[in-house]
């Protein structure tokens, strides 16, 4: 350790000052072979899936019962070929990756806003209130999520709002956990108590000194999370709980492309590609991330 | 023939940025039963040379040159051969005794270890060596400690086992890298000693790496001075320390503080002021887990009786060893931990029953200076801002405009220029570090500021100039300064009246001419005596008493005195009765022999 810093030290003088600590994680991100090419391909996925459908002459609901099952091929635009009802399943598949990457923005969004917050307020105040906010999170995850999610479906309807609810509602229980175990360690750093000597008050603290410095666990928990929401999406949609026909995402396309796997392979390996892509993206990335950030690390 | 021989030693580490050249070229050989000190600042290259010749650079590093070693060229052989070498014939012993030990083996199946793997002994014969060298170190109940876990030991009885384990397989040469850092001065001084005899009982050569030039004046036959990976100078202890030829060594010893040398020259101290801050009976008590279930919670008696009063232009050292409430005293005064009995003043308003606002008032003219220079500023905030948020914070009565143009302006007084304000943290050494620390203290213009071990991190030099820096700034804005530190020497250096602390209590309080030339506190002369001078005839005609055993845990003081258990004057009475802080010749003392203590003396 000591020896790292010394040379981290000697390497700084040597290649001159003058870089932020976010241009110092940018440049090593660079560098980062897999994470640049995963970045490159999530964008070129997401590009396609926001302009992809208009490219196309076919409405992802449209029923065309003349080319039912149509293998891939550039004939009749069907690129990715048709279901057995007919639709194209080049736009079913961007239009589902719509839903499947919103989902994994909007609920990620919900639980960093939540999560971070929840966890920061918890860590920092510490004792009692520490206690008491942390046992309501041990509380609401004994719930069964599959159960909460049946329940909201029974009451409310199938609604994809209520998915980005119900999921948001689980993940910032993990987001408050790591953000709560990140602030105590953050809390008992000199800075803080700089800080605090020098009077500045609490909520400013929390604003200025810990949550900044909770970035890098953050930012790398995000990209983690992404993909297992959209995973959870998929698992609902899978199970008959998620989107509702004839709308669809990346897991509904999975579920049908599984069902149909014998005769039409296709509906099944075009999803389950694009999916198992943006997981490893984003997996990537966040590795990527983590490496950059890690302070410990920085030894250019 | 030399022991070990080293000709144009290089090493080279690989980092994305190009070759970085971390040792350049050094030459040195020593023979057997001799100690080689290699001195330099941080970053110097003194542990990545030695590291080199064990084979342990990191992934990156590429060591050259040559290094022959009982015949034998070191650089470039086999990682096999090196590791029959490495723990057998050359061992070495790391800086923090904390780290270097297994805490999952117990000391004897670790020690035990080496053995099998070197000489092929049995568990039980191995472990029958082992316990005869601790006792060699002086470990009591050497037997059953060989049982223990690490964490059961404390560092200074950790480093004894480090030591112990090296010596194992009665290695030729025993490199110690920063050996006795991480331990207070007195157990500092008992390593010490015993490294000096076990040189001389296993005849081992030692190669000792350290940045403290007192250790080397006392402890080395000779030295090599690094400085950016060069070697700069390289002779005798004696002749190096008494003609120093390189400009680098001049300066360095120049900028050691020494303990037998007289103080600061004295600046314009408001003679009989009204104090600034006044402190009576202050109690620091923290609440610990229980121990079991249903238990009371456990109470860490951290300081006892606090007591002091500061006038503005003053400086009040504050020593002791680690673990003595040093810290903890001056988080209480400003409020970071809440004292639990006691009186705190800050210009005649009384702290005690403080509401928030009359806190935010009182932080405006307290302010702190801490212990790390890096980890004391926010990583993601730059010089400027950092500076600017105690201003913010609490001088509401200033424009945002005056505020900016007074972080400017005290910046640069403590020697940043304007093309570096909008800079990171990370972006600046320790000494610019500490500077923006200093600047963050000062810029709510406090009549109070209490450095917290505000340079022990620092290297020498850099030391020095913020020592100076700080007591420029006394003289110009009439400070009061509470200087808390572990090094004696730079509490001398810097301090008009100190405070010798132990287990929570003050022991001494007198001014520093007189703390230091007649110590009236057996603990004060303890400390006094085990702290190195950089001078090697001082240091060899130094007689020292040394001081036994590590302070006690303050979970479970000793009844009475504090100090008894270690104290060689102790009486009866001191194992009963506590002794009170009393005025006696120079200052205050609470020892109950201090008069007869003065009288053997004279």
């Amino acid at each position: 350790m000591r020896k790292t810093r010394a040379n981290r030290k000697t390497l700084q003088r040597a290649s001159g000052a003058g870089r932020g600590l976010w241009s110092d994680a940018w440049r090593a991100l660079r560098r980062n072979r897999a994470a640049m090419s995963a970045a490159i391909i999530l964008s070129v996925v997401a590009v396609l899936c926001v302009f992809g459908p208009a490219l196309s002459p076919v409405e992802f609901d449209y029923l065309d019962w003349d080319n039912v099952s149509v293998p891939p091929g550039i004939e009749g635009w069907h690129f990715f070929g048709t279901d057995d009802l007919g639709r194209d399943l080049f736009v079913r598949t961007l239009v589902g990756g719509r839903i499947s990457l919103m989902v994994g923005l909007v609920a990620t969004a919900v639980s960093l806003l939540i999560g971070v917050s929840y966890g920061a307020v918890a860590g920092y105040l510490g004792g009692r209130v520490d206690q008491v906010m942390m046992r309501i999170v041990d509380i609401l995850y004994a719930m069964p999520f599959m159960f909460l999610v049946i329940l909201l479906m029974v009451l409310f309807g199938r609604n994809i709002a209520l998915i980005f609810i119900a999921i948001g509602a689980i993940n910032w229980l993990d987001m408050a956990r790591i953000v709560r175990g990140q602030t105590l360690s953050i809390k008992r750093r000199e800075f803080v108590e700089a800080a605090q000597a020098a009077g500045v008050t609490t909520p400013r603290i929390i604003r200025r000194h810990i949550v900044p410095n909770l970035f890098g666990v953050v930012v790398v928990y995000v990209t983690l999370t992404i993909p297992q929401v959209i995973l959870v999406e998929s698992f609902l949609s899978f199970l008959g709980l998620g989107v509702q026909e004839p709308m669809t995402s990346w897991g509904a396309l999975v579920n049908e492309g599984a069902k149909a796997m014998e005769n039409e392979s296709w509906a099944l390996i075009f999803p389950a590609g694009f999916l198992a892509a943006t997981l490893f993206c984003c997996n990537f990335i966040g590795d990527g991330l983590r490496d950059a950030l890690d302070p410990r690390d920085r030894s250019a | 023939m030399p022991l070990i021989e080293v000709r144009d030693l290089k090493v080279d580490f690989g980092t994305p940025d190009g070759t970085v050249h971390a040792v350049r070229g050094i030459d040195f050989e020593l023979q057997a039963g001799k100690t080689l000190g290699i001195v330099g600042e941080s970053g110097s290259g003194k542990s990545q040379s030695v590291l080199s010749l064990m084979g342990l650079l990191a992934d990156n590093g590429r060591s050259g040159g040559s290094a022959r070693f009982e015949g034998r060229e070191l650089i470039g052989m086999a990682d096999r051969d090196l590791r029959r070498i490495r723990g057998n014939r050359i061992a070495m012993i790391f800086q923090d005794p904390m780290t270097s030990l297994n805490p999952y083996l117990k000391i004897g199946v670790q020690m035990a270890q080496v053995l099998e793997l070197h000489e092929g002994m049995g568990r039980r014969q191995a472990l029958k060596r082992c316990g005869e060298l601790l006792e060699a170190v002086r470990i009591p109940d050497a037997g059953k400690r060989l049982q223990s876990w690490p964490h059961e030991l404390s560092g200074g009885m950790r480093q004894r086992v480090t030591i112990a384990t090296a010596l194992l397989c009665t290695p030729a040469l025993l490199i110690a890298d920063e050996p006795t850092t991480a331990l207070d001065v007195t157990v500092q001084a008992q390593i010490l000693a015993l490294m000096q005899e076990l040189r001389r009982d296993f005849n081992a050569a030692i190669i000792f790496i350290t940045h403290d030039l007192g250790i080397v004046a006392g402890f080395c036959d000779d030295v090599l001075v690094m400085q950016d990976g060069e070697c700069k100078e390289r002779g005798s202890v004696d002749r190096v320390y008494a003609a120093p030829k390189h400009p680098y060594t001049q300066r360095l010893l120049a900028a050691v503080p020494r303990l037998d040398r007289n103080a600061r020259p004295r600046g314009k101290r408001a003679a009989k002021a009204e104090p600034v801050l006044e402190v009576e009976g202050l109690d620091v008590v923290y609440s610990l887990d229980r121990p079991r279930m249903f238990a009371p919670r456990l109470k860490l008696q951290a300081v006892t009786t606090g007591t002091f009063a500061i006038s503005p232009g003053e400086t009040l050292g504050v020593v002791g060893e680690s673990g003595c409430g040093k810290s903890s005293l001056a988080r209480a005064v400003i409020g970071l931990v809440p004292p639990s009995a006691g009186r705190v003043t800050l210009l005649g308003g009384d702290l005690q029953d403080a509401d928030r606002k009359a806190w935010m008032a009182a932080r405006r003219n307290m302010q702190m200076v801490f212990q790390d220079p890096l980890a004391s500023l926010n990583p993601r905030m730059t010089a400027r801002q950092i500076v600017a948020e105690p201003l913010g914070a609490c001088r509401g009565d200033m424009s945002r405009a005056e505020r900016d143009e007074r972080v400017v302006r005290i910046l640069n007084r403590v020697g940043l220029k304007d093309g570096q304000l909008d800079r990171y943290p990370h972006e600046f050494s320790g000494g610019q570090c500490q500077r923006i620390g200093i600047a963050r203290a000062l810029a709510p213009g406090p009549a109070v500021v209490i450095c917290d071990e505000a340079v022990s991190a620092l290297d020498v030099s850099i030391r020095a100039q913020i020592v100076d820096l700080l007591m420029e700034l006394q003289d110009e804005l009439g400070l009061a300064l509470i200087f808390i530190a572990h090094d004696l020497a730079v509490v001398r250096q810097i301090s008009h009246r100190v405070v010798v602390m132990y287990l929570g209590r003050a022991m001494e309080v007198a001014q520093s001419e007189h703390l230091y030339a007649q110590p009236m506190h057996p603990y004060t002369r303890a400390l006094i005596e085990a702290a190195p001078i950089p001078d090697p005839r001082v240091e060899r005609s130094r007689k020292r008493e040394l001081l036994q055993g590590e302070p006690p845990s303050p979970l479970n003081p000793p009844p009475g005195c504090a100090f008894s258990a270690r104290c060689g004057f102790a009486i009866d009475r001191c194992r009963q009765e506590t002794p009170k802080l009393r005025n006696l010749a120079h200052g205050m003392v609470a020892c109950h022999r201090a008069e007869a203590i003065a009288d053997r003396r004279a």
